[in-house]
């Protein structure tokens, strides 16, 4: 039993947390709306097509797009609620 | 020797047991009446106890060694002594009773509790660490004590390194008077004065006392000193020369008393050297209260109740931490009074010459016999244990600590404070404190588990709150007992580990100290002793610092004891590791150029050895200044700093290897002219250090240094030195292993010599000689080629040494193992085959070399031994039948090894032949024999193919059924793999009916203890299945599954997997649905697991049975019972993996369904099949659909909810997906261009989830 959870899982765990944008058990709504935009962001960037589409819509050329899409980036959802919110 | 006699000390022997246990049984009511000064009094029951008088029986009895007829109740009925006798000499059955009393006597763990004493395992320079004083620092520390802590060390450098001074002359005064005395002049001091004359220290008024006088003399110097601690006494003996320089020095006047411990051992002899002195009985009486006044341990023994003089009173006189006999401690005044009468003997005055026995070595060297006045008497160790456990009794329960797992008579002394009953509300806090210590320590070192893990825990955490010094002065005295074992240096090294990581600086003044105690760590033979050892001083530099450890250690960089200047540099070396090489480099040049002594040249020098060794290529970077560190000495006046300087070089060059020859540059020189002007043990150094420097050189360079070391090499070929000729093999292997030295070379130098004077019988003899030979000639091999070294070799094949035969086989299979058989011309072949048969017929003792050998020679010829077949396999089929089983087998090893190519050669006939043979000889008993012959049948049947088997399969399989019931492991494997095969290509040949017995018996296999034989056995039903069909087999395994055991239940669910993957799903599946419909837990669970394999087995091929199995999922996922789901959960990770993307996802999303509410499950294997069944979903259905069942609870109220599960399935998820998951996001508009907006998205979330 506690073998399994002190191998495997804290293995898992330990996997997980060396990632970024990873869930923990105490990760907050703000986190979790900050990763989201920034890999939507980051997706948006990645795929060429989804950029092109971007930037035709803004009329913005690709170069342009991609900057402002890195910008946004910095605090997608705004600075971090305070503590007290939760 | 006649009947008789035997018989006699039969009987002799049964009375002394009888008597003993007599003894034992009661407790001696009458001793204390009739012999008044019995009482306490703990002598060698065993010799002079009259009333065992039976001991006696087949002695002389006129002079009454004790009152005769004083015999204990149970012999009442015998008489005396000699009543024993005769009624013994004709009662058989009394031997027979012996042979129980034997086995209640001795103590069958005896021997291995001694083993487990550390100190008795170790040789007689490991037991050197008891000669050593664990340092001033400590008494000077001691005399300021209490509030001054750190700055309690007020024993400066400075102090330390007049000690030292002080040690070395002492030492050498020592020297000087021992050769004297040998040229048999200094007996009386009038000499002894000349030498120390011009020495004005304190010193010289000890050499003018008497010489019986002087060793009391510094023991009392030692005692009134009155700060040493408890633990230094181990070496009062030993070591009085040293001690007493350095007490003498700093005390004035020391009183003048008697040592008793000096003394020789008979009492009443020792009145001494000064007769009329004070009377003796309150000299004697003294002995435990006096002597040891200072130390805790005198009292130890008092409290609870031991006999106050005896028993512990011996240990005291012994010197501490010895072990010492009962029987081989001095005797006092009262024991010998007990036993002797008191009129008709006198005390009488030594003989004017006396002088007592000084030497620490020769101290510990007297016999343990020297309490029984001379004669021969038997061993009887068990009668002093039982006397050990009359006198005294061993608590395992200690007030205030609790039960704990043993209880030594050695930790008595040590704990003693804590053992009685003591009012503790009147004790100062400080002492309070030590008994706390004491108390914790006892519980790590002697308590149970669970009480040393939290007792550990507890003096970790209130570490500086004791302080240093009160932990240390409880610990190190435990670590330096003779006594200790394994398990309690371990634990007790574990606290000083803890406890240093706490106290840090605090630690400074007990640096030495703890030195003294961990150093001896380094050079044990147990590697994890080491290792701590290692750690510990790591830890200890770490604390202290680097300029305080080099301070502490530097005076023992030149100590007058070579052990202690080994272990200083090993612990040094430690110190280089932790700090830093760059840190310590400094000191080291400065050290090895020191001019004052070469001791410590040759200790800097051997520290960078050490480093070198211990460090590995993390060296390099360093590697030019610790070369130019220790190149000077390579031409050092001193012999041993020249030789330590060569060895240093080789392990710098082993470990840099295989760079930084550069770095060597500057000692190239000195070595090789080194060479050519050493003989000797120095010059075994020098050929070392080139060894290991000839590598690293470039090609050209090699050639050249090679040839210019290989004339020293090929003259001490003939060196009788055993460690020379080592070392001459080892470089002349290195050398020939580097690429500049030329084959031709190595043929026209090299090898005549080498083989002249190496490839000779004795050299076979030793085990470590033999592998270098062997290793040596392989590495020539090399670059001479197989002809010329197999050629050279091969008529040593007939040699009439078999060691020798033995050795020239084994380099015969590594050289041809490693360059095949193609050079051997036919000449050669012929007399390589020939030798080859030959030493294989003429072992004596069958070997695994003769048989490798015989093999890989064989292989390596292949087609070319047809010729030779005819005799080998002859040979072979006689010595089948041989009468030893072992020859049997190795007989039938060699078939196995030989069959491939036999076949090659197209002698099917020959193969045919030992087939027929083997099989007949399938009635062997012996089972590794059995296994051996069975595996040669299956050789051959794999090579001939199962058709043109012969014996014919259908006879074979028959005969093979019931040695599948042998529960010899190599025959189970064996015959296994015979059937597995002939199952995978003959089945056809066997009747259905046999085959189906053999699955029966296959069953018992799934239970084997080896997995391969299990692997087999779960394959072999897979053949079968195939062979026969599955149903028959199928059921067979169904009903299987009915069994307890687990592991036959488990292998059956994985053979029916294999049934169903060998003969198509659509054939077992029904049935084991039909199965699973059985109300019994195992039965179902096994039906589950079956499915679980074979899904997994089967793949994408599931996509056609997923809609058939999915109700019996629905009902599964639904059980109550856990393993159901857990097992469920597994099927259907397996299913949705290998379904995924064929088209059906309805069935994925109705189990996705199923899963979904297990992922709340707690039990760690649960919720791991769960996990696992939603990653594979997120293959199956996409990551989106699971993304919104996870979204559900990824804030759910309950943390633990979260940390199970949730964020577990999330991170997955996003680790495996993450891409593909931004589409599904859940769309969360921007609210406001206000950029602090996350309140309403937070808000829109909630639509979401």
């Amino acid at each position: 039993m506690s073998d399994l959870r002190h191998t495997a899982n804290t293995q898992i765990a330990q996997l997980h947390a060396r990632y970024t944008g990873t869930g923990h058990a105490d990760m907050t709504k703000y986190e979790w709306f900050t990763h989201q935009h920034r890999d939507t962001y980051a997706s948006i960037v990645g795929h060429p097509t989804l950029l092109n589409y971007m930037s035709i819509a803004d009329g913005e050329a690709t170069g342009r797009m991609k900057f402002e899409l890195a910008e946004r980036m910095l605090q997608p959802c705004g600075p971090p609620p305070p503590k007290d919110d939760e | 020797m006649s009947d008789s006699t035997a018989d006699e000390i039969r009987a002799a022997q049964a009375a002394r047991r009888e008597a003993k246990r007599a003894a034992e049984s009661t407790q001696r009511p009458e001793s204390e009446s009739d012999k008044v000064s019995m009482t306490g009094v703990s002598m060698d029951m065993d010799v002079y106890d009259s009333r065992k008088g039976s001991r006696f029986a087949n002695h002389d009895l006129s002079i009454a060694a004790g009152p005769a007829g004083e015999d204990d109740d149970d012999l009442d009925d015998e008489g005396n002594a000699k009543t024993v006798r005769l009624l013994d000499s004709f009662t058989a059955p009394k031997h027979l009773l012996n042979e129980f009393a034997d086995e209640d006597a001795e103590d069958p763990f005896a021997a291995s509790a001694k083993s487990r004493q550390i100190a008795s395992r170790q040789s007689e320079y490991h037991a050197r660490r008891f000669d050593r004083d664990s340092g001033v620092q400590v008494d000077a520390f001691a005399a300021d004590d209490a509030d001054k802590g750190v700055q309690g060390e007020t024993n400066t450098y400075a102090d330390q390194m007049r000690r030292a001074e002080l040690e070395r002359e002492e030492l050498r005064v020592k020297r000087a008077i021992e050769k004297q005395r040998e040229e048999g002049v200094g007996a009386d001091g009038q000499e002894l004065k000349q030498i120390e004359a011009p020495d004005e220290t304190p010193r010289g008024r000890r050499w003018d006392d008497d010489e019986p006088e002087r060793p009391s003399a510094i023991k009392d110097v030692d005692m009134s000193d009155g700060t040493r601690p408890r633990g230094g006494e181990w070496d009062d003996a030993n070591t009085q020369g040293k001690e007493a320089a350095a007490a003498a020095a700093a005390v004035a006047a020391p009183k003048k008393k008697r040592s008793r411990w000096d003394e020789t051992p008979v009492g009443t002899a020792s009145g001494g050297a000064a007769p009329g002195e004070t009377p003796k009985r309150s000299r004697w009486d003294q002995t435990p209260v006096g002597g040891v006044a200072a130390t805790p341990r005198a009292g130890a023994v008092l409290p609870y109740g031991m006999t106050p003089v005896a028993g512990l009173g011996g240990e005291g006189v012994g010197g501490a931490g010895v072990v010492v006999d009962p029987r081989n401690r001095y005797l006092s005044d009262e024991e010998l009074n007990a036993m002797l009468p008191m009129e008709g003997y006198e005390i009488v005055e030594p003989p004017a010459g006396y002088a007592p026995i000084r030497t620490p070595s020769r101290k510990l060297q007297e016999t343990p016999m020297a309490a029984n006045g001379g004669g021969f008497t038997m061993q009887d160790d068990a009668a002093s244990a039982s006397m050990l456990g009359l006198t005294q009794e061993l608590p395992t329960e200690i007030e205030g600590v609790g039960d704990l797992q043993f209880f030594k008579q050695e930790d008595a002394q040590y704990f003693a404070k804590i053992l009685g009953d003591q009012d503790e509300s009147a004790l100062s806090i400080e002492e309070l404190k030590e008994r706390k210590i004491m108390r914790l320590l006892l519980k790590i070192k002697n308590g149970t588990p669970p009480m040393r893990k939290t007792a550990l825990r507890q003096i970790t955490d209130k570490a500086r709150e004791f302080g240093a010094g009160p932990l240390f002065d409880k610990i190190l005295p435990l670590l330096m007992e003779r006594t200790l074992e394994d398990q309690e240096r371990h634990l007790l090294v574990k606290v000083i580990d803890r406890v240093l990581y706490k106290l840090d600086d605090l630690v400074r003044p007990y640096v030495h100290k703890i030195l003294v105690v961990i150093e001896p760590l380094l050079i044990d033979e147990d590697y994890y002793a080491r290792v701590e050892g290692r750690e510990i001083i790591s830890n200890l530099s770490k604390a202290a610092g680097l300029a305080h450890m080099i301070s502490t250690m530097r005076p023992d960089i030149d100590h007058a004891d070579e052990y202690v200047r080994n272990t200083t540099a090993r612990a040094f070396s430690v110190v280089a590791s932790a700090l830093g090489i760059p840190s310590l480099l400094p000191f080291l040049k400065a050290v090895c150029r020191s001019k004052k002594s070469w001791q410590a040249r040759h200790t800097g020098i051997k520290i960078i050895q050490q480093i070198a060794i211990m460090m590995g290529c993390a060296v390099l970077p360093h590697l030019k200044n610790l070369v130019e560190a220790v190149a000077h000495g390579l031409e050092d006046d001193q012999q041993k700093v020249r030789t330590m300087t060569a060895l240093c070089i080789a392990a710098l060059a082993e470990a840099a290897a295989p760079y930084g020859i550069e770095s060597f540059d500057s000692v190239l020189k000195p070595l090789w002219t080194g060479i050519r002007k050493h003989r000797g043990k120095g010059l075994a150094a020098f050929l070392k250090a080139i060894g290991f420097i000839i590598p690293l050189m470039d090609p050209e360079y090699a050639n050249y240094y090679t040839k210019e070391v290989m004339v020293i090499l090929i003259r001490e070929f003939q060196s009788p030195d055993e460690e020379m000729k080592k070392i001459v093999l080892k470089v002349v292997k290195q050398c020939a292993g580097t690429d500049g030295v030329q084959p031709s070379y190595v043929k026209k130098e090299i090898l005549p010599e080498f083989f002249k004077n190496f490839l000779v019988r004795r050299m076979a003899l030793d085990r470590r000689n033999y592998r270098q030979v062997v290793e040596t000639t392989v590495e020539l091999a090399q670059k001479a080629g197989v002809a010329e070294i197999v050629g050279r070799v091969v008529n040593d094949l007939k040699d009439e040494s078999e060691p020798y035969r033995k050795m020239i086989m084994e380099i015969i299979t590594k050289v041809v193992a490693g360059l095949g058989a193609a050079d051997i011309d036919e000449r050669l072949e012929v007399q390589l085959i020939d030798g080859i048969i030959y030493s294989f017929q003429e072992q004596s003792v069958e070997d695994q070399v003769m048989l490798d050998g015989f093999g890989t020679v064989v292989n390596a010829l292949g087609i070319r031994v047809k010729p030779y077949l005819t005799q080998i396999v002859s040979t072979i089929l006689w010595r089948l039948n041989n009468k030893s089983a072992k020859v049997r087998q190795q007989a039938a090893d060699l078939t196995s090894k030989l069959a491939v190519v036999i076949k090659q050669c197209e002698e099917d006939s020959l193969l045919s032949k030992l087939g027929v043979v083997l099989f007949e000889q399938l009635g062997e008993e012996y089972p590794d024999t059995l296994g051996s012959i069975i595996a040669a049948i299956a050789a051959i049947a794999n090579v001939v193919g199962m058709t043109q088997m012969s014996p014919p399969v259908k006879d074979l399989l028959p005969r093979m059924t019931p040695i599948l019931r042998n529960r010899h492991e190599k025959v189970q494997e064996a015959s296994i793999n015979l059937i597995g095969r002939i199952a995978d290509r003959g089945a056809e040949f066997v009747s259905a009916r046999e085959w189906m017995r053999i699955c029966f018996e296959l069953l018992d296999l799934l239970k084997a203890h080896k997995k391969a034989i299990r692997r087999a056995a779960v394959n072999s039903f897979g053949y079968i299945a195939k062979a026969i069909g599955p149903q028959d087999v199928l059921s067979v395994l169904l009903t299987n599954l009915r069994v307890q055991e687990r592991q036959s239940r488990v292998c059956s669910t994985v053979a029916i997997a294999i049934v169903a993957e060998t003969c198509g799903p659509f054939t077992c599946i029904p049935a084991i649905l039909n199965e699973y419909r059985t109300p019994e837990l195992n039965v179902r669970n096994g039906c589950l697991k079956a499915m679980s394999f074979l899904f997994e087995y089967i793949g994408e091929m599931g996509k056609d049975y997923i809609h058939s199995v999915v109700t019996c999922l629905e009902d599964a996922l639904t059980d109550r019972d856990q393993v159901h789901r857990q097992t469920a959960g597994t099927i259907v990770k397996h299913l949705a993996l290998g379904t995924a993307g064929l088209g059906n996802e309805d069935a994925h999303l109705h189990l996705m369904n199923l899963i979904w509410p297990n992922v709340y499950e707690t039990s760690p294997h649960v919720i791991g099949s769960m996990l696992d069944a939603i990653e594979a979903m997120r293959i199956a259905l996409g990551p989106g659909i699971v993304l919104n069942y996870v979204l559900q609870g990824l804030w759910h109220p309950a943390r633990r909810v979260r940390e199970v599960s949730f964020s577990q399935i999330y991170s997955s998820l996003y680790m495996g997906a993450q891409d593909a998951l931004v589409p599904y996001y859940p769309t969360i508009p921007d609210v406001s261009d206000d950029r602090n907006d996350y309140e309403g998205r937070s808000q829109l979330l909630m639509m979401w989830i």
